[in-house]
Parts: structure tokens; sequence; C-alpha cells
């Protein structure tokens, strides 16, 4: 564990370098494609980096590899397949869409809805509970009572 | 001498502090107005004691005194003076020195300004104060004492981290704690508002102001942090939802809902207990930020184990601060009634939606940050969340947010027209239409993603200034009326618009950036000529140059456009020697349209060839200039009259003739 911890602080430490010029693909499309990919892939050994801008040794043989499946033919899922394959889950910056992960994507428009439908009751609510004073706030109230009846 | 003079100092502040949070809030109980007055004295020497404190570790650090542990891991003597001062905040102990200092700095300021406030309120708003205080230097003394001494003291100093030797850092930790420490004001006045059970327009007139302040330094703290990992981190990139960067951002999110729904408290007398909620959460997210960037915990559940004290009374801390505020929220919040009435297309609609899109995307992120943790406590299983996701979840509901905005701004209170409110600002629209319309034909390669942004940022931007053109009837009345108009205008609206604007700008410079940037990779021999988006960037050679603690090599770039010199760019590779560790420094020519970003990598073939990566960044500065500009609105906020000292006095005695300013009594 305290060797992982050196090379997280190693790797976060030296911003050197991350696609060398020497790894980039002959063909543009490839490269580019390439690219995307690399951004969606951690750096194991880092600090959540991902390949695309970490300088670790690691990162570079994973940005090889990355490349190595796509002059295969590999289509983009596929790499992405062979990769997880071979590195787990973790290597995944956007979390895979599974029952695992189900709740965390699903958070963001769950929790919108509730609290919408939630804003929505308070606002349509409460009507009813002023509507005693005629629309008027108790306070509103108690002060036009106190005006009208002349104090 | 000094440092134990520091030390001793923290144990007074210690015992005030205890005095603090017990003294005035058993007063405030019991209706015992010498014991509530306690509280200030006590908060202003508190202060003074820190400020010894504080001057005592400074002192340490600017003579290099290595006997200190903190000064000997830290420091050095070759280091530059600025990095040294910066340096006492560059660590973990020192930084909650600060923590500590600013904390008190704020309750001295309830303490004498706060003299308009009812004596319970004060009195028990200091005492929270107190205790928030209390657990922290209680946390400092026996965790992580600043003052220790090593023996036998070294020749010199470890050095500060290379990457944290950098203006843009120095200042960093400053507004962040500033921001991070003035939302404990909110939640010492939520939680004595929850004591009393009682909220009113004094209360969110005096809590808003705070959080304001609170907001606009978290988000200058936040600007700085983003823009030094722009420059010094490698390759541009100015954020990159890392745990660490959530952890600041996670309250200014809702920091930015509180200072919305505040202002409907005061106004309007309702939302009370969601904004008591707010400000729980708002700070609670402090505490856990400061704890994230300090402890690490985010980083790996074993940062717990690396360091168990620390890590045990973290955690007390923090269930104690937020456990124990919501459990006071749960008992004492149902009390509280709502009183304002309004039709959900209003001023008050808008502002929930504020808050509902806000706090959501909080929530995301807070979930997105913690996710590796909690499925690694439920399954064991290891799962990574990083950009993408933050990009795909979180983007949405700032879309929505800017769509909003400007139909919230141009609302009135209680009952609005969707329609009346359009026409408004139907200017804005055309605009934003017509703007996006454009960039959509002229793109190569018609991706939706720069029109689509840019086009939003126009709307709220021109939406911003729809408002102040209807609000001054512009067209509709001579010159001079309008100019009149827009004289008299409350500073508080001048600064909605001016930050609403600034939230345009970041919008505008990330879209743009994130579609437009160019980039360039190779190895360059001197002489070569890198075409990079329309510029020619020549490599003209490196040279060693020795810096004050590190060995550089600087490299010379000549940049021309069209034939004509643009720019010279001297990006560097540092080495520093203390630390065994090298940092590049990109050579940039910032401009409004753009930035030229050169990085210099690594020779190769024997020093002939150097690994050079080329960037132009279009419109990036309007990132943080959006951030600055809306510090400024916040700040443009913060005079307007109802806020100065004794305005609020004023209005509380004439609190009887106006509603609206009068303490109701929530029971």
């Amino acid at each position: 564990m305290r060797f992982l911890y050196i090379i997280l602080a190693l790797s976060f430490a030296a911003p050197v370098y991350a696609v060398e010029p020497a790894e980039i693909l002959d063909d543009p499309a490839l490269e580019t494609r390439a690219r995307q990919l690399s951004k969606e892939l951690r750096c194991l050994v880092c600090r959540n980096e991902s390949i695309d801008d970490s300088s670790a040794s690691l990162a570079k043989d994973l940005r090889l590899l990355v490349r190595e499946r796509l002059v295969a033919g590999d289509s983009d899922d596929e790499t992405m397949a062979y990769i997880v394959d071979r590195y787990g889950e973790f290597v995944l910056l956007r979390p895979a869409m599974n029952a695992g992960n189900l709740a965390l994507w699903l958070s963001g428009p769950i929790l919108l809805i509730i609290g919408g439908a939630t804003a929505f009751v308070f606002m349509r609510r409460k009507p009813s509970v002023a509507s005693a004073h005629g629309g008027l706030s108790n306070e509103e109230a108690e002060r036009l009572k106190e005006l009208t009846e002349g104090k | 001498m000094i440092a134990e003079l520091g030390h001793f100092a923290v144990i007074i502040a210690f015992v005030l502090a205890i005095g603090q949070s017990t003294v005035p809030l058993i007063g405030a109980q019991k209706g015992w107005i010498d014991w509530m007055r306690l509280g200030t004295p006590a908060a202003i020497a508190q202060l003074l004691a820190l400020v010894v404190a504080f001057a005592a570790l400074t002192y340490s650090f600017v003579i290099s005194d290595f006997s200190v542990r903190v000064v000997a891991a830290n420091s050095n003597s070759l280091k530059p003076m600025l990095y040294k001062v910066a340096g006492v905040w560059g660590n973990h102990e020192g930084s909650m020195l600060l923590w500590v200092l600013i904390l008190a700095l704020f309750g001295a300021m309830v303490a004498a300004f706060g003299g308009n406030l009812p004596p319970g309120l004060k009195a028990r708003a200091l005492a929270v104060q107190g205790m928030i205080g209390a657990a922290f230097l209680a946390f400092i003394l026996w965790t992580s004492n600043p003052f220790w001494r090593l023996f036998p003291a070294p020749p010199d100093g470890n050095d500060l981290n290379p990457l944290l030797q950098d203006p843009g850092l120095a200042f960093h930790p400053p507004f962040l704690y500033l921001g991070y420490v003035g939302l404990s004001m909110s939640y010492s006045f939520a939680i004595a508002a929850l004591i009393e059970g009682r909220v009113d327009a004094a209360w969110a007139r005096w809590v808003r102001p705070w959080t304001l302040l609170a907001w606009i330094n978290l988000t200058l703290g936040i600007a700085l942090g983003s823009w030094w990992a722009y420059y010094e981190l490698g390759w541009g990139g100015w954020w990159f939802w890392d745990p660490v960067e959530n952890a600041s951002f996670m309250p200014w999110l809702i920091s930015a809902a509180l200072l919305h729904s505040a202002i409907v408290v005061e106004k309007r007398n309702t939302l009370k207990s969601w904004t008591i909620l707010l400000s729980i959460f708002a700070f609670s997210l402090s505490l856990i930020g400061t704890f994230i960037v300090r402890s690490g915990v985010i980083t790996s559940v074993h940062a717990f184990a690396s360091d168990p004290t620390r890590g045990v009374f973290i955690l007390g801390m923090l269930v104690v601060a937020i456990g124990g505020g919501l459990a006071l929220y749960a008992w004492r919040a149902p009390k509280m009634r709502a009183e304002g009435v309004f039709a959900p297309v209003s001023r008050e609609g808008g502002l929930i939606l504020n808050n509902l899109l806000l706090t959501v995307a909080c929530a995301v992120v807070f979930l997105g940050t913690l996710a590796p943790l909690f499925r690694e406590m439920i399954d064991g299983s290891k799962i990574s969340v990083g950009a993408p996701f933050f990009d795909l979840s979180f983007t949405p509901f700032m879309i929505l947010l800017a769509i909003a905005l400007p139909f919230g701004a141009v609302m009135p209170w209680k009952r609005g027209h969707l329609g009346k409110a359009w026409r408004k600002i139907m200017i804005a629209a055309a605009i934003a239409f017509l703007v996006g319309a454009l960039l959509w034909g002229l793109a190569e390669d018609r991706s939706p993603f720069a029109p689509i942004g840019i086009a939003l940022a126009a709307w709220v931007v021109f939406g911003a200034l729809a408002d102040l053109a209807e609000r001054s009837k512009l067209g509709r009345a001579s010159i001079g009326e309008t100019i009149r108009r827009l004289i008299n205008l409350p500073r508080a609206d001048w600064g909605k618009s001016i930050a609403h604007m600034g939230f345009g700008f970041t919008i505008f410079g990330i879209s743009a950036v994130s579609a437009w940037e160019t980039e360039d990779i190779r190895l360059a021999k001197v002489g070569d000529v890198i075409e990079v988006g329309g510029y020619e960037i020549t490599f003209d050679g490196v040279r060693g140059v020795p810096g004050p603690n590190y060995n550089a090599d600087i490299g010379r770039f000549t940049a021309m456009k069209n034939g004509k010199l643009e720019a010279l760019l001297f990006p560097e590779k540092r080495f520093y020697q203390v630390q065994q560790m090298p940092t590049t420094e990109a050579g940039i020519h910032s401009g409004l349209t753009r930035d030229l970003y050169v990085v210099l990598g690594d020779p190769a073939d024997g020093g002939k060839q150097w690994a050079v990566r080329s960037y132009v960044k279009p419109w990036a500065n309007w990132i943080w200039l959006g951030a600055l500009v809306m510090a400024l609105g916040g700040l443009v906020s913060l005079t307007d009259r109802r806020y100065r000292v004794g305005a609020v006095a004023k209005a509380q005695k004439r609190a009887p003739a106006t509603p609206s300013a009068a303490a109701t009594p929530a029971e």
C-alpha cells in the first residue's frame, strides 16, 4: 500500500508530459479517436487523471494499447471492452451504466423530479393556508386589522 | 521562544473559545443579560490571541527557524520571501491555524458590528461560533500543533512543494478559507435561530451579506485555483473535477442557492426553514471540504488509517456539527411558518427554481465525488468517477439554469406573467438566436456545442442588459431620464445584473475554449515552425538558467500571425533540487480573444530536439473574467444601502411601521 502512495505522490508531482510525439498515429482520424478514448480512461496509478493527461509510464502503456487496438481495426466499444477486461471497471472515468451504478446515474434526474414535485406542492398548497386572510400573510392581516380598526 | 509564545496564545484562545461557547448561551437561555454580553469581549480577545499565534508562526517561517517542525518540513532558507510567508498556510498545521484565525475574525466582527442585533440572537450566534472555534482549536492543540519543536534542528528545511510555489496558489487558500469560514456565520445564525425558534426579515438581512461575502471569496478562491491549474499543471486544463476541486465547488453551489433564498426570506418572509437548511448544508460542505483537502479521505478510505487520531477527531466534528445541526433542525424547523403567498410564476417561483437546480447539481457533484467510496463500502468493487461523468451529468443543470435565469430575473414578486416577462427579454432571445445561428452556419464541423453554449451565454448576458434597459426606460424616456434611473437603481439590483452577466461570460469562455481549442504536439528542432490555429510559432532554442531554489531550461518561441509578430513565449522546465522535483511553467501569451500556450517537454536525440506542445485557446480568459465579474457583482450588491451598518439599525427602529421588516415570532 505504501508503495502505491509513493507512486501516487510521484505521478501527481511530475507534470512532465502526457501524449508524446512518438506515440501519435499517422492516420489523423484514428489519432482523434484514440485521444477521445484516452480521455475516458483512468491512469490507474494517478490521482483522478485520465491517461490523456498523465505522464506516468503506465498511462503511456495504456495509450499505446488503445492505439494498438484501433490500428488492429477494433471499434471504440471493442477497444474499451478489451481494456476493461484486462484492467477492471476502475479504469473507466465514466462509470459503466450497469446495476451497481444505476443509482449514481439516475440521481440527478430523480432528485430533480422529487425536488420539483415538492416545490410545486409547496407553491400550490399555500394559497389555501393563507386564503383565510384573502391572500395576505398573518402579519399583513394583523397590520390591516390594526389600520382599519383605527388601532 | 517565539514559537512557545504562539503555542501559549493558541491555548489561551482555546480557553476563551470554551468560555464563549458556554457563558453567552446559558445567559441567553436564562435571560441573564450580563452573561450574554460576555460573548463580545471573549470573541475579540480570541481574535487577538490568534493574531499573536499566527504572527508567531509567520515569524518562525520568515526567519527560517528550523527547530520548529512545520517550518523544517515545509520551508527552506533559499525560498523567496513570498513563499516563505505563503508556506505558513501551505501545510496542514498552518492552514488549520489560518482557518481558526479567520473564524475568530468573523466572530469578532459579529461582536463589533452586531450592536443592533437582538441580544439573545447575538449571544447564541457567538456561542455557536465559539463552539466551532473550540473544536478546531482542540484539533490543532491535540493533533496538528504547528508549534512543535524538532530536536536537533536540521541545518536546512525540506522546502515547499514546488507546485505550490506560485503567486496564484499562494493566495488561493486564504480566499477559499474566507469563503469556507464565512459560511460559518450563516450556520451559527441558523443554529441560533433554531434555538430561538424564529426567523424573520432582520435575521435574513443579517445573514445575507455574510453569505454574500463568503460566496465572493469562494468565487475568487475557486477562480484562482482554476487559473493556477490552467497555467501550472500542464496543458491548460482549467477544471478536472478532482475531489479537491469538488470540495470547494459544492459549498459554492449551495451558498449561491443560499444567497438567493435569503432574499426571499428577507423580502417575502417565506422559505424560512429551507433557508435554514441551506445554511446548515453550506457550512457542513465547507467542513467536509476543509477536511477532504487536508486529510485525503476521499482519495482513499485508507487515509483515515494512516493517521487515526486526526481521522477520528475529524469524523467526530463532522458528526456533531452536521448531525447536531440537522437534528436540531428536524426538531425545531416544523414550527416555522411560511407566510408570504405567491403564485408559481413569480420572482419567488424563479428563485425556488434557482435553488432546486443549484442544490440538485450540488447533490450530483456530491454523489459523484463519494460514489467510489460508497461502492467500495457496499460491495467492495472499485469504480472511478471522473470528468466524463460530471460533464455529462452536471452540465444539463447549468443549461437549465441559464435558460431560466433571465426569466426569473425580470419576474415581479408574488404573481408574474410569462408573456410579460418574455416581452421584456425578447430582444435578448433574438440576439442569442442570431449568434447561435451565425456560429452554426460558419462552423466547418457543424458541431452543435459551441453555437448552443455561446447562444446561452448571449441569452444570459443580454437578458441582464435587457433588464437594466427596461428598468431605466431606455428608448422610452429621454437619455437623461434613463441615466438618472440607472444611477438610482438600488446597488443590489446592479449587483444582480453584473453577477448574472459574469455567469454568462463564464459560460461563453467555457463553450468557446472547449469547442475551438487547437493543439499541436511534436518533436521540434531549433528553427522549426509550428503552425497551429492560424499562428506560426518558431522554436528559437533553449538555454539553462539558474533560479533561486531551482534550475531551469527556458525555451524561446516567436509567435507570428500573417507575418506580424504577435508574441515571444518563454516556457520553462524547472528542477527543484531540495524536493528533487521537476515542474513545467507554460509559456503563455494572454489576450482577451485568445491565449497562446506553449509547453516545453523533454529533450530527445541528445538535446537536438525537444518535445513541444502548442495550443491556441480562444477566449479562455473569459472563464476567469466571468468569475471576477460575478465576484464584482456580489461586491456591488454588498454595498447596498440596506446592508450598511446603521441602515440596519434604522430599519429595525422603524420596524413596527413596515411590516416586511418587522420581526414575527414564528410560533
